[in-house]
Order: structure tokens, then C-alpha cells, then sequence
């Protein structure tokens, strides 16, 4: 693994790759079906989910269509607050941006927090060209970046790998960013998580800059809100004499308030639990602390712009809708190309980056539509309705709009689809079952040709009226 | 033109003409009584935390058993802690002048009070405020104690929000530090304390 997204072929190629891994797809299933079965618990505890959910997409819903008034009080609060705001249009802005306010601290190492956003913007990359190491934090994003690997889902990042794997990416990798691993590490999980302690403890202590995301950030008093579970955001966030916060716009809230809702729906979608271990909130320059926020457009404005993709916006990066996914399932987070995997990786993505790369045109279609991804969102993001969206929107190989316009002048008249159906009844036999030849190709490349059945449903129907057991 | 002007112009011209948004708050909001200090330990106690329901005037007898019990000798105590919640013959840090990081991580532990404890969730917020102190007295060392009136406990969430003030920096805490990164199993303590205890001074 080269340890970039940039570049990857189209999720078809991927998944098949990846579909040929089994202790991968052994990892994945055991996770995502863990997962799974806690969050539906906690879910049901509560007996305001669904008013809790509709609220939270309302919210959301609200900080979009005035995001402009929103970006700007947040602005004017931070500021108020004893904070730096600093705009970002693009990922190589951004970049600079964290660079040149490192290199004015002096300082040629920073502690990361776990962000979507800065992976989102390649910044590791960006820093070490800039001469500085950027140390993850997070104990799986930890495992990623000392086997010089990629993230796989969003909230388990090392979700792929077991425990003899990362003994191993422990023993050979640790001595070079630090303390080594001790030598007689096993595989036990408690273990390999006091290595990494230990490992990190060091860094932690020392680091003047700390560097992080966020989770939300309120308009109405500019505070920034960061969940996490092992402490190692709160070491981030607090010891460092200088903290830069790089935010996606979109992570806006209106007022404090809203906190009530997303408090409740976060956890419970994203980990299963009722609170996740620690959520830190500061507001501007929290305890003589120097503060930078970043704020990040780099596509968001164009997902904005688009009427049905918006909703991908209201996104909370809980990872619910990757863990219900039977494709997520199978083929795993590296297929998507993307820091964003899954069902939302397949929306966002796109919409962020444009259709102008092989693997994003594909990514709307990696998905079977089956809708559970919408059912579990806590911020009700209608996703098959937004992949069905960019598959229109998206370009399409000659062929497949040749063959979608004979559907549609044979659907269009009844007499047309009678005949259609009677010559495809008689032909059946003549259609191969693996793979059409000719301009069909393309199609059948990923799939199996279905059957045609003997009779049409419309003769069917005919015959039966639509009684049950009207045996064929 | 600036970033800042040519994002804002983006988002402008991106939602020009879309329809203004209704926000309905018809789920369970602020308000409702008092928190169940019973249900609250039992969410605690939930996260693998230890947790003492005790009447009020034997917190300190509480504070110093369960100190014995982690060993704990020399512990972080910040200023405005009730005294009465200490136990006589405690070897007291103050962090006045502030501690370094390496004499924090040197610490057995720390004990503080609470600005708001979440009973459905099992929840205690710091505000930094008095008997609290900075956000890395309860970060670094490895055993925090926490104190919790009855007083302080709040049924859910909402309540909590509307009692916090969000110009302080706030830590919400749900348990000790852990993770499931390593095959989804649960190991306690990677970074901050690994080992919470609570004592509930009930009524
Ligand atoms: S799309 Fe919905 S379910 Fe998926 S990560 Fe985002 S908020 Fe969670």
C-alpha cells in the first residue's frame, strides 16, 4: 500500500482485489455486525430517536441554506474569543496555511488528533515536504501510518489488520518515530495498547503544537467540539502551547442548543454507546492556549450547490451507514479510493471531487441501493436517492444511453412492450448467462446476466388475474 | 479577491433561492426534575468505572477507601475542593504554581468535583471551575476520583447543555479512557486515566 488515495483505479477493480482477502472480509464482517447490534440497542433505549433525528437533519438542514450568515458570526466569535480564523478555498491552501503557522512556532513536530478533514487534505504529506513530522495520535490511526498504510473505515481506521499484524507493524516500525515497542511484545490487545502509550506518553509531554479537526462548530459562540474516546484528542488539545483546528464549513451548528440533539445522536450512531469516553468544548483561547481555525471549502461548495447532493452535507461521520452496507462489508474501506469509504464515501466523494477520474465516475455505483444506509442515518441523509442522482448526472459509457433509449421508446407504448416481451420470451435461450457480447460487454463485466423468464409478468398477469399460486 | 470572500460568494450563489428551513425541538428537551442518582451510578458503572452512593457526610471516609484501594498516595487536588471531602493525613499537590506535565504524570491521581453529572448517560461535565482546575490535572495523571453531589446530576442530555456555560472549556467524561482498535476488543486506558471512580454524595 503506497499510503495515498490519489490515483486509485475504479472501485470495481478494487473490490475484486479486495473480495479475494478473506481474514479482511472476516475482520470487516465481525466488526461491522458487533457494531451494529450495539447501536440498535442504544437507539432503542431512547424514546425520542426519530423526533431526535428529525430534528438533527432540520439543524443541519438550517446551517446550510444560511451557511454564509453562520461561517461569519462563528468568525466574529472565535475572534472575540482570543482565536484565529483562517479561510482555506482548497486542500494545497489549507496545506499551506498549517505549514506556515508550524514553521512560525519554530517547531518541526506536531501531535495529531484524528480528522477526516486533514486526510482529506493529504496534510501528513503537505507537513513532511514542509520538513515537519506530523504524529498521528489515534491508536489505529497510529497502526495506519507506522505500517504505512491506509485508513479503512472511520472510526475503526485500522479495522483490517489483527492483532498479530499490528505486533509485528509495532516491532519493526515503533524505534523509528520514538520509543521502540518492547521486545517481548505479544499479541494480547491490552499489550499493544500500553505500547503505544507508552510510545505516545513521551510525544504528548513534549509537543508545543498540536493539531486537530473537529466535530462541530457552534455559530452562535464559536466553540469547537471534538468527541473521542481514549484521551489521546484531549492530550492534543490541551498540553500543546499552540493548537490549529483545520474545519470542514459544513460542520457548522446554528446555536449551543443543537448540541442537546447531536450529543445524543452521535454516540449511539457511531460507537453504540450512550456517551462516547471524552468530549472536550473550547471556545476561542482556551486557557492562554494560541488558537487557529481553519475553515475548509476544498469542494464542499460544490456538493453545496448541487440541490439533491446537498443533504450529503448534513453528514456527521458517525459511520453507521458503513456498517449496515453489504458492499462495505465484503470489500472493505480501501476500495472507495477515498477517506471517506462506504455508503457516504460513495455520495461525498463525488461530490466533492467531481466525476473526472475513473474511480470517482464509478463510485455511484458502488452500492446495491437496498436502502439500509438511509434507515440507520441519523441525520436522515437519503442516500440511494443522492447515488441514483449522480448516476444520472454522471457520464455514461455510449452504449448504456443507447440502450436506456430503446427502453424508453419501448416502454412508452404499450403494443411496443408486448412485442418486446413475446420476442425476448422466444430468444431467452439464445441470451448467454455470463457475459453479452458486443456492446452489452461493458454491462455484463461485473454482472451476471439474469434469466428471462419464460413468461412476461403483463402475460402472466393476463392469465391469472394476479392470483396467488398462478403457476407459470 | 480573498478565500474568505470567494468561499462566502460560493455558498451564496450555491443556496440562492432554496427555501428557508422550520427547525421542530419536539424530542425530549430541558426541564424535567431532577436527575436519578441511582440511575446515574448504574450508567457509570456501566463503563467499568467504580462507583460509591454515600450520604453526604461520608464522602471523605468514601474518598480515602477507594484511594487505598488504588494505592494512591500523592494526589492532585485543585483548589476550591471542599475540605470536607478530604481525608485527614492526604499528601495534597496543588497546582499553584502550575504543575509541569511531568510532575502531573508523576502524580497517583487526582480528585475532583463536577459542574454537571448526566444520569441517562452516566455522564460527569468539568468546567473548569472551582475544585475542578485546569483541563490537564484530570488528563495526565492516571487515576482520577470524582466527586458528584446529588445536587449536580441532571436527568439527559439537554439538561446539561442548558446548564453549561459554553465560554468555559468543557470536558465531558463517560467512563475511563479507551479504545476498541485493536479487533473491536475493549481495553481501558490508552491515553487519559485509566482508572475512573465516583463517589455519589447522595441527598
Ligand atoms: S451518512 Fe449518515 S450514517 Fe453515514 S456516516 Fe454520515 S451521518 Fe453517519
Amino acid at each position: 500500500m503506497s499510503g495515498t488515495f490519489l490515483g486509485m483505479p475504479a472501485f470495481p477493480r478494487n473490490a475484486e482485489k479486495a473480495l479475494l482477502n478473506s481474514q479482511l472480509r472476516f475482520n470487516l464482517r465481525n466488526a461491522t455486525h458487533t457494531i451494529r447490534a450495539r447501536r440498535a440497542a442504544v437507539v432503542d433505549e431512547l424514546p425520542d430517536w426519530e423526533r431526535l433525528r428529525a430534528a438533527g437533519k432540520a439543524i443541519k438542514d438550517d446551517a446550510l441554506r444560511n451557511l454564509d450568515r453562520y461561517l461569519v458570526q462563528a468568525e466574529e466569535a472565535v475572534t472575540r474569543a482570543g482565536g484565529h480564523v483562517h479561510w482555506a478555498a482548497d486542500a494545497a491552501e489549507a496545506g499551506r496555511l498549517v505549514a506556515d503557522l508550524v514553521r512560525a512556532t519554530g517547531e518541526t513536530e506536531v501531535v495529531k488528533v484524528k480528522s477526516m478533514a486533514t486526510q482529506e487534505i493529504g496534510l501528513n504529506e503537505i507537513l513532511r515536504d514542509a520538513g515537519i513530522v506530523a504524529a498521528e495520535t489515534d491508536l489505529a490511526e497510529l497502526i495506519v501510518q507506522l505500517g504505512d498504510d491506509l485508513p479503512s473505515h472511520i472510526l475503526v481506521p485500522a479495522i483490517h489488520r489483527n492483532r498479530a499484524e499490528i505486533r509485528e507493524i509495532f516491532r519493526e516500525r515503533m524505534a523509528d518515530w520514538g520509543r521502540p515497542a518492547p521486545p517481548d511484545l505479544t499479541d494480547d490487545p491490552a499489550a499493544l495498547a500500553e505500547a503505544a502509550r507508552r510510545h505516545l506518553r513521551e510525544r504528548f509531554l513534549t509537543a508545543e503544537v498540536g493539531i486537530s479537526g473537529a466535530n462541530f462548530l457552534i455559530a452562535e459562540t464559536g466553540t469547537l467540539v471534538v468527541l473521542e474516546s481514549e484521551g489521546n484528542g484531549r492530550m492534543c488539545l490541551t498540553l500543546p502551547r499552540t493548537l490549529i483546528s483545520v474545519v470542514g464549513i459544513e460542520k457548522v451548528l446554528p446555536t449551543w442548543r443543537d448540541l442537546e440533539v447531536f450529543l445524543q445522536l452521535l454516540p449511539r450512531s457511531s460507537t453504540g454507546e450512550r456517551m462516547n469516553p471524552y468530549t472536550s468544548t473550547w471556545t476561542g483561547a482556551a486557557e492562554g492556549q494560541e488558537f487557529h481555525l481553519i475553515l475548509l471549502d476544498n469542494g464542499r461548495t460544490n456538493a453545496l450547490a448541487d440541490e439533491i447532493g446537498r443533504q450529503a452535507l448534513r453528514c456527521i461521520r458517525c459511520s453507521a451507514c458503513l456498517n449496515v452496507c453489504p458492499v462495505y462489508e465484503r470489500v472493505g474501506g480501501h476500495a472507495y479510493g477515498s477517506v471517506y469509504p462506504g455508503p457516504i464515501g460513495a455520495i461525498l466523494t463525488p461530490l466533492l471531487r467531481g466525476t473526472a477520474t475513473d474511480l470517482d465516475a464509478s463510485l455511484p455505483y458502488a452500492s446495491s441501493l437496498c436502502g439500509a444506509c438511509y434507515d440507520v442515518c441519523p441525520v436522515a441523509i437519503d442516500i440511494p436517492e443522492v447515488l441514483v442522482h449522480l448516476r444520472a448526472k454522471g457520464p455514461h459509457p455510449p452504449a448504456e444511453r443507447l440502450g436506456m433509449k430503446a427502453v424508453g421508446w419501448t416502454l412508452n407504448r404499450p403494443a411496443r412492450l408486448r412485442l418486446a416481451q413475446r420476442a425476448a420470451s422466444r430468444l431467452r435461450r439464445l441470451v448467454p448467462r455470463r457475459r453479452l457480447p458486443g456492446p452489452g460487454a461493458a454491462w455484463t463485466d461485473t454482472r451476471d446476466v439474469p434469466a428471462v423468464p419464460e413468461e412476461s409478468f403483463r402475460a402472466w398477469w393476463r392469465r391469472t388475474e394476479g392470483r396467488e399460486g398462478g403457476a407459470r | 479577491m480573498s478565500s474568505r470572500e470567494r468561499i462566502l460568494a460560493r455558498v451564496r450563489a450555491a443556496v440562492a433561492g432554496a427555501p428557508p428551513v422550520r427547525v421542530e425541538r419536539d424530542h425530549r428537551t430541558a426541564g424535567h426534575g431532577p436527575g436519578d442518582a441511582g440511575l446515574f451510578a448504574e450508567r457509570v458503572r456501566d463503563y467499568r468505572a467504580a462507583v460509591h452512593v454515600v450520604p453526604a457526610d461520608q464522602v471523605a471516609d468514601a474518598v480515602a477507601r477507594a484511594l487505598a484501594e488504588r494505592g494512591a498516595r500523592r494526589v492532585v487536588v485543585p483548589d476550591g475542593l471542599p475540605e470536607e471531602w478530604l481525608p485527614a493525613g492526604l499528601e495534597r499537590l496543588r497546582d499553584d504554581p502550575p504543575l509541569g506535565a511531568a510532575a502531573l504524570d508523576a502524580a497517583d491521581g487526582v480528585i475532583t468535583g463536577c459542574a454537571v453529572a448526566i444520569a441517562e448517560t452516566g455522564t460527569i461535565v468539568l468546567d473548569t471551575g472551582p475544585g475542578q482546575g485546569r483541563r490537564a490535572l484530570t488528563l495526565v495523571p492516571d487515576y482520577h476520583l470524582c466527586v458528584v453531589p446529588a445536587a449536580r446530576i441532571v436527568p439527559a442530555v439537554p439538561d446539561a447543555v442548558a446548564r453549561l456555560d459554553p465560554s468555559r472549556p468543557l470536558t465531558w467524561i463517560s467512563g475511563p479512557s479507551a479504545t476498541s482498535d485493536i479487533e473491536l476488543n475493549r481495553v481501558e486506558g490508552v491515553h487519559g486515566p485509566r482508572t475512573l471512580d465516583v463517589v455519589v454524595a447522595a441527598g
